[in-house]
């Protein structure tokens, strides 16, 4: 813990600001976007949660690792985030379900982190300008400035790319209900995180993870009381396969429930554009009303788009699937955060009600969409 | 919902007089209260015995009663307003604390509620039951599936021993419905379970107590959360105890947010938290839930909630920028969370949860010093006077903050001498006792090789807590080992916490004899433009653009980090420091004079700039000045602050006269930086400080003093004395509250006295005056202006001198002192205001005996007694202070109409109001280690936590309110008790024939018996403690006496007799009265009570009426 072993590493954003602080985790460069992420808690899911791919985080908690690595806690089988930008890491974990720590872990992963950085002011520079491309250079990867930031200028934009593909299983598999099953839910990983499947299974619901790739035809073949599109990352501009998809299931009126990248496809499948948020929502405070109830509910959000629905938030708009509402939306911004068919058994929010990290407020949704498939099953 | 629309008259109750376990904390929530309801334009009532509160400044609510805290006043309040054609709708009783829920609960209990047909918002009383009912709380947190320690609720010691032996020792023990936990404790043996079963019965009111299962040891936490009428709720903060389960959470270490739990295991928590809120069924507002968490398996249990704003409440208002009192009252009138705005961001709403990208600590202040004998082991009864709270980028950082804001001895690791002789084995043995200052005893055993985990064992503190010190630890080595320092090594050192001194230190230790004092090291350091950055408190990490100036310094690694202190060049700014951390003799009072200052020169057109570290206090609430810096109170923190305003715009000045001693003390060394000081200048204040000079002030103006010398040797001091003759009072000089001042009677008690005053050094010698008996104590309180003095207050004390002005009562204006007396009091106060070149406040001590005025001593700042001074006339000398500092004249002022066109207090006419200020203390809470309670014998050491007022139109019925407000309700009938010294015999017949006439059973000691006999009064004779059985101590114990007169025998030494009897008095809550002036100032009281009981009228009243009688009497004056 002396300055002596601290190994300088840099921060640079595409718009040439630099800011220096220290490597920690693996050594060497990685590149991504700069997002911020404001949850004080749940750095572990926030690494480990595909949405977060190819993003390079910096977290507004001060204090980080604190509670080390815990196995159980992981939302997906690796580190999904890019690189880690953080204030000040501890310097030994504390919890009784620690098995390792963060730095370590990361040097397993070989995720690319820098400490020591004034993330306050970083994040300051980020509300204003927008979130952006960046990389970070750790140790012997250190160099001039301007290469530094030629070489994060050459890195592909977030608009426009399409990763679902990356971050979605190859193979189907299924999450088994807890005790006897309900109903069969096909979720369309995009991006899923393990919570998702955990919290249907906890409902008595088995759930069927499919591929990004995933047909209608395929979906026919499985006897499904329901179809579940997952959060993930990328810009839902380029998902196509997912929203002909989605387009179809409405057509069969299957009960349709999505989540975070789901909402922006149903959206797409409707008929609704979406667009680049300035620096996104990112965080496990986000205040959302629910429009059905009038409940405020503390979110954990992560997403950078949104769906541009074409009236005010309180209006009724008709899409070719029918009368559409906004469900949610946000209090801080009144942007929409979800969206509820009127004449199809369909609905989709922006943010996770399967948490993790963050507050357990909107888990009642999984009984939602779980009363859409009960009425399904009750008039058929 | 919006606004409720059928209320439009709001009763606002507060939280009394300042004792442990309820601090300024409800000043400020309930000032935040008042300052909503009536920007809703809500008629706003408001009964608060306490007049050092801003919350009871006239200009807060429409009506102020001054009035005693309990349901017959609350009862007579709401009378009182219906006569003046405004009937009360509501009352809102969650924002002052326990006091003002146990009144509401009362005020239902007596019906009058119902009568009056008066609502309480906030929280009803079935849902207050539900919290505050141990037993039926419990129930419900198992009904909905959570988890709580297994217990039983006992109303007798058997019930008690049939618990235990079902639970098996240890168990805690908490009666019901006390506040900081009082009375509770943790039952170690089978004697303890007796005692602590006894003590914990007795301080119930509802004579109840709850036997519990110990989770000694595991994690604390608490939540803090808030929810609306449509049942939206939100948790506003989370808080770790760094101290383990067994120390009151007021009494630990805390640091927000909660720093070792993951995700899945905060989740849990405000799950939980979120349940229990609306199964208790909390109406609106916010309420206080506290956790444990064993560390081995993470089980987690639900130890109590206060469905209220509690203490922890204004903590987490301060740690987020999240104004929890100020959001409480609104849903109380109806608003739901998404309708009010987060004023931080005033884009967002307040329905949301505060993220906080910086870490909080809180460290309490302790003052066992004041209380000889007493345990200092903490336990689960809150013991702390007071708590600093710090804001760093790192925990490391505020840490360091927190330990130098404590003004002790230890301003943070190594900047005291380490005792000789520790060693590992002892260090961890001592540490596992909980005591102030154990963190100290961890570092050593760390530094000299104990492992995390060792001291983890030791003292249940949690390993991540204890790696900080350790990296703490390393960070200074590194200081110390390195050949010479340079930028990187600073930031570095400065990142973690390291103050300038702690740097000295360590380079000392390193040989660096450069750099062995705090300048030195400030001056590289400036050298090297290593300055800390300024970041700003904003609730949402920076998410959202931030409107209120509420900032605290970090030093960042990165030399280009970003501060956030914005430009402001329109107004000139003045910086006012306030006072730290509450301690006994400084206390809310100062924090009033420095918000006072605020407002009055926000409205004179300056900047304000508040520096303080105390989150109980108005001042450090954002909207009191137009920018807050949340720092310590030493010199390298002001300064650098003082730095950073000064880049920002022009500075006219910094104030350092109203925080009392805290930022008295820094006056010398900011003048030396350069800094332009306002008001009274440091050599002024020197000049009044230091003995020597002020002697010297006395003499040339003809000013009789106690004769007195100053001495650094047993030699001198005995020389001395036997030169002025004894009895002689020897104090450390430069102290406040009378620290470590005793009356001495006699050389063998010198002798004992030098050989205990620990810091005796030529530069700080001890003090000897001689002592004068019998004088009559006043009190002064005077602007100056440089030219003119105006008086403030001059208040007589009840007891006569020897009891600290503190502790003792006085009333204004003064009861027996003739015009000429009060001509003389201010004659000396204008020789030694323009003597002592005082611009400002002045407070001149003096003590009346024989026709002679004796001059005590004079602090040219705000004294404790301002605001009670202010209440008492009318006139805010705060705020006019404040201006005089900032160059008006008190002519210009009195044209103002901030000060009396003509007179002033020492003027006041007959008709003017009479104002009874009575202290408050804090003995109940301190036991022996074995158990026995502390001695309560008032002297010239001040004890007292805080104080309440009584005000009427005459001394008795004032009286017998300050007593009513100050927990010592006088009796109107039933046995009064009497036990005086011979020297008071004479004097005290006719107040006790008087007693006797009244109804009284009068009951003596043998010797007080016969002279009272022989006067004709009737007594009975009761044996004295050491007589045997059946003895005066046994009755008192068995409730048989109502009042106790009891003077202290005997002139010599600690005066210990009749210890056995006040200690027996303050277990049961009897008045005792320990001096003759008390017993007679008492029967006034008693007779006034008898006679026509007392009435109520709002301040706002008295002074009208006040200004009636002076225009009244000008006017006679002008025409005769
Ligand atoms: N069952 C218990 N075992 C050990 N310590 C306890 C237990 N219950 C409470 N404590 C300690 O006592 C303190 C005071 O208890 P609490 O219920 O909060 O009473 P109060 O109303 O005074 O806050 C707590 O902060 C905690 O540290
Ligand atoms: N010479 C004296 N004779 C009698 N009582 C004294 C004398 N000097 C001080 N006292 C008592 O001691 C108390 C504290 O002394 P003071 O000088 O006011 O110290 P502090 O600075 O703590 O207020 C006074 O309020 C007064 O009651
Ligand atoms: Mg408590
Ligand atoms: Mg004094």
């Amino acid at each position: 813990m002396t300055s002596a072993v601290d190994t300088p590493a840099a921060l640079v954003l595409e718009d040439g600001r630099i800011y220096t602080g220290t490597s920690f985790g693996a050594a060497g460069t990685t590149f991504g976007e700069a997002v911020f992420a404001t949850g004080m808690t749940g750095y572990q899911e926030t690494l480990t949660d595909p949405s977060y791919r190819r993003q390079v985080v910096v977290a507004t908690a001060p204090q980080i690792g604190n509670t080390g690595w815990v196995e159980q806690d992981s939302e997906s089988a690796a580190i999904q985030v890019a690189g880690l930008v953080i204030r000040d890491l501890s310097p030994a974990p504390s919890s009784w379900r620690a098995t390792g720590t963060l730095p370590d872990q990361m040097i397993a992963e070989g995720i690319v982190g820098i400490s020591g950085v004034d993330t306050r002011a970083l994040t300051r520079h980020l509300r204003t300008a927008g979130a952006m491309r960046c990389g970070i250079f750790a140790g012997a990867a250190v160099s001039a400035a301007a290469d530094m930031v030629q070489a994060v200028r050459q890195t592909p934009m977030m608009a426009g790319a399409n990763l679902a593909g990356e971050v979605s299983t190859t193979e189907p598999y299924t999450v088994p209900a807890e005790g006897p099953s309900r109903f069969t839910v096909a979720a369309i990983d995009l991006g899923i995180k393990a919570n998702t499947p955990r919290s249907f299974a906890r409902r008595g619901i088995t759930t069927i993870v499919l591929p990004s790739t995933t047909t209608m035809s395929d979906i026919e073949k499985l006897d499904l009381d329901g179809v579940f599109l997952s959060n993930g990352p990328g810009d839902p501009a380029t998902a196509d396969t997912a929203v002909a998809l989605t387009r179809q299931i409405l057509t069969h009126r299957i009960p349709l429930f999505g989540i975070c990248f789901g909402n922006q496809i149903l959206g797409r499948a409707l008929g609704f554009g979406t667009y680049k948020l300035k620096f996104g929502h990112r965080g496990i405070n986000q205040p959302v009303v629910d429009r059905a109830t009038g409940a405020i509910l503390i979110t954990s959000q992560n997403h950078g788009f949104a769906v541009d629905f074409p009236a005010t938030a309180s209006a009724v708009v008709d899409t070719e699937f029918g009368r559409v509402r906004v469900g949610f939306s946000s209090l801080n911004d009144g942007v929409v955060e979800g969206l509820t068919c009127l004449d199809a058994p369909a609905f989709s929010v922006q943010f996770h009600p399967e948490a993790s990290g963050g507050p357990h407020d909107a888990a009642y949704l999984f009984d939602r969409f779980i009363a859409l498939m009960q009425t399904k099953a009750e008039n058929s | 919902m919006p606004r409720r629309t059928d209320l439009a008259h709001i009763l606002v109750i507060g939280s009394g007089p300042i004792v442990i376990g309820q601090a300024c904390e409800f000043d400020y929530s309930g000032t935040q209260a008042c300052r909503v309801l009536r920007a809703e334009g809500l008629r706003v009532s408001l009964i608060n015995s306490n007049p050092a509160t801003i919350m009871t400044d006239p200009e807060f609510a429409d009506a102020t009663y001054i009035e005693p805290i309990t349901a017959e006043f609350v009862e007579k309040v709401i009378i009182d307003q219906a006569r003046l054609g405004f009937p009360v709708d509501a009352i809102l009783a969650t924002l002052g604390g326990q006091t003002a829920l146990n009144t509401a609960i009362a005020l239902d209990k007596a019906g009058v509620l119902v009568r009056h047909n008066v609502e309480l918002i906030g929280a009803d009383i079935p849902a207050i039951q539900r919290g505050e009912d141990r037993q039926i709380f419990k129930d419900i947190v198992r009904e909905i599936g959570g988890d709580v320690p297994d217990s039983a609720v006992c109303h007798s010691m058997a019930e008690v021993r049939a618990t235990v032996d079902r639970l098996g020792l240890p168990v805690v023990i908490r009666p019901s419905f006390t506040m900081g936990g009082l009375g509770s404790g943790m039952a170690y043996t089978s004697e303890d379970l007796e005692r602590l079963g006894s003590v914990g019965l007795a301080a119930s009111p509802v004579h109840e107590v709850l036997i519990e299962e110990s989770v000694l040891g595991w994690k604390e936490y608490e939540l803090e959360l808030m929810r609306d009428s449509a049942d939206n709720a939100v948790v506003v903060c989370s808080i770790e105890n760094i101290d383990p389960m067994g120390v009151h959470t007021g009494d630990s270490m805390t640091v927000a947010p909660a720093l070792t739990l993951t995700d899945r295991e905060y989740q849990d928590m405000r799950d939980l938290g979120l349940k229990v809120l609306r199964a208790v069924g909390v109406a609106t507002g916010g309420c206080n839930i506290q956790f444990a968490v064993n560390p081995v398996d993470g089980r987690m249990i639900v130890i109590e909630m206060n469905p209220r704003v509690s203490r922890s409440s204004a903590l987490a208002s301060k740690a987020t920028g999240f104004p929890i009192a100020k959001i409480a009252a609104k849903l109380a009138i109806g608003y739901t969370l998404d309708e009010i705005p987060n004023d931080i961001t005033r884009a967002t709403p307040a329905a949301f949860e505060p993220t906080l990208d910086y870490v909080v600590v809180k460290v309490p202040r302790f003052a066992f010093e004041k209380f000889p004998g007493a345990d200092t082991t903490l336990t689960t009864t809150m013991k702390s006077v007071g708590e600093a709270m710090s804001i760093g980028r790192s925990f490391a950082e505020a840490f360091g903050k927190a330990l130098r804001s404590m003004e002790t001895k230890n301003l943070g690791f190594w900047t005291t001498e380490d005792p000789a002789g520790d060693t590992v084995d002892g260090l961890l043995a001592a540490a596992a006792i909980p005591t102030d200052g154990r963190i100290f005893l961890v570092e050593r055993a760390l530094r000299m090789g104990a492992t995390v985990a060792q001291a983890h064992e030791a003292t249940g503190i949690d390993p991540w807590f204890l790696d900080q010190i350790v990296l703490i630890q390393s960070v200074g080595d590194d200081v110390q080992q390195s050949p010479e320092l340079d930028a990187t090594q600073l930031r570095r050192a400065k990142r973690f916490g390291l103050s300038d001194l702690q740097i000295a230190r360590r380079r000392e230790l390193g040989g660096d004899t450069a750099l062995a004092t705090e300048e030195a090291v400030r001056e590289l350091r400036h050298r090297l433009g290593v300055r800390p950055v300024f970041k700003t408190v904003d609730t949402c990490a920076a998410e959202f653009e931030a409107t209120t100036p509420y900032h605290y310094s970090a030093y960042e690694t990165d030399a280009a980090a970003e501060s956030e202190v914005s430009p402001q060049t329109e107004r000139p700014k003045v910086i006012i420091l306030g006072s730290g951390p509450n301690r006994i003799g400084q206390g809310i009072e100062f924090d009033y004079s420095c918000v006072h200052a605020a407002m009055a020169l926000r409205d004179a057109g300056f900047e304000t700039v508040m520096i303080n570290c105390n989150p109980e206090t108005v001042s450090t609430d954002y909207d009191t000045s137009d920018r807050l810096y949340f720092e310590p109170l030493t010199a390298e923190d002001v300064l650098e602050v003082i730095a950073a305003e000064q880049i920002s715009g022009t500075v006219a000045g910094v104030i350092v006269t109203l925080g009392g001693q805290t930022p008295l003390k820094l006056a010398g060394i900011l003048e030396d930086a350069g800094v332009p000081m306002l008001g009274t200048s440091p050599d002024a204040i020197d000049l009044a400080e230091d003995r020597g000079r002020f002697g010297e002030l006395l003499t040339s103006a003809r000013l009789p003093a106690p004769a007195f010398g100053t001495a650094v040797s047993f030699a001198e001091a005995r020389a001395v004395a036997a030169d002025i003759g004894y009895p002689v009072l020897v104090r450390p000089s430069y102290v406040l509250g009378g620290r470590g001042m005793e009356i001495v009677y006699d050389e063998v008690s010198l002798a004992d006295y030098i050989s205990r005053a620990t810091e005796i050094t030529p530069d700080h010698p001890v003090l000897v005056d001689r002592f004068l008996d019998d004088a009559i104590e006043i009190d002064v309180d005077a602007l100056c202006d440089g030219s003119e003095v105006y008086l403030g207050g001059v208040m007589e004390h009840i007891e006569e001198a020897g009891i600290h002005s503190g502790d003792s009562a006085c009333v204004l204006p003064p009861i027996t002192l003739s015009r000429n007396d009060i001509e003389k009091v201010r004659e000396y106060t204008e020789s030694i205001a323009l003597g002592g070149k005082v611009v400002g406040l002045l407070n001149v001590q003096y003590a009346m005996k024989d026709e002679t005025l004796y001059v005590l001593e004079a602090n040219p700042r705000a004294s404790r007694t301002v605001p009670f001074s202010s209440k008492a006339t009318g006139v805010q000398l705060a705020k006019a202070a404040a201006r005089i500092m900032t160059g008006s004249s008190i002519a210009e002022l009195r044209a103002e109409g901030m000060l009396t066109a003509v007179g002033d207090a020492g003027t006041l006419p007959i008709g003017a109001p009479v104002a009874v200020k009575e202290a408050v203390l804090p003995f109940h809470r301190f036991r022996r280690a074995d158990g026995t309670g502390v001695d309560t014998l008032l002297g010239p050491e001040m004890r007292s936590t805080g104080e309440v007022m009584g005000i009427d139109a005459a001394f008795g019925p004032a009286f017998a309110k300050s007593q009513a407000g100050s927990y010592g309700s006088l009796p109107t009938s039933g046995t009064v008790f009497v036990s005086v010294a011979n020297k008071d015999k004479r004097t005290m017949v006719f107040p006790i024939k008087r007693l006797a006439d009244l109804g009284f059973t009068v009951v003596a000691t043998t010797g007080t018996a016969e002279m009272l006999r022989r006067n004709g009064i009737e007594v009975r004779v009761m044996r004295k403690h050491f007589e045997g059985p059946n003895n005066i101590v046994d009755a008192i114990r068995a409730g048989e006496i109502d009042l106790i007169i009891n003077t202290p025998y005997g002139q010599s030494g600690p005066r210990v007799d009749g210890y056995e009897i006040r200690t027996a008095a303050v277990a049961t809550d009897i008045p005792c009265i320990t001096t003759v002036a008390g017993a007679n100032a008492a029967i006034q009281g008693i007779e006034a009570l008898i006679r026509h009981g007392v009435g109520v009228a709002s301040l706002q009243s008295h002074q009208a009426r006040l200004h009636e009688a002076i225009t009244a009497t000008t006017a006679a004056a002008s025409d005769g």
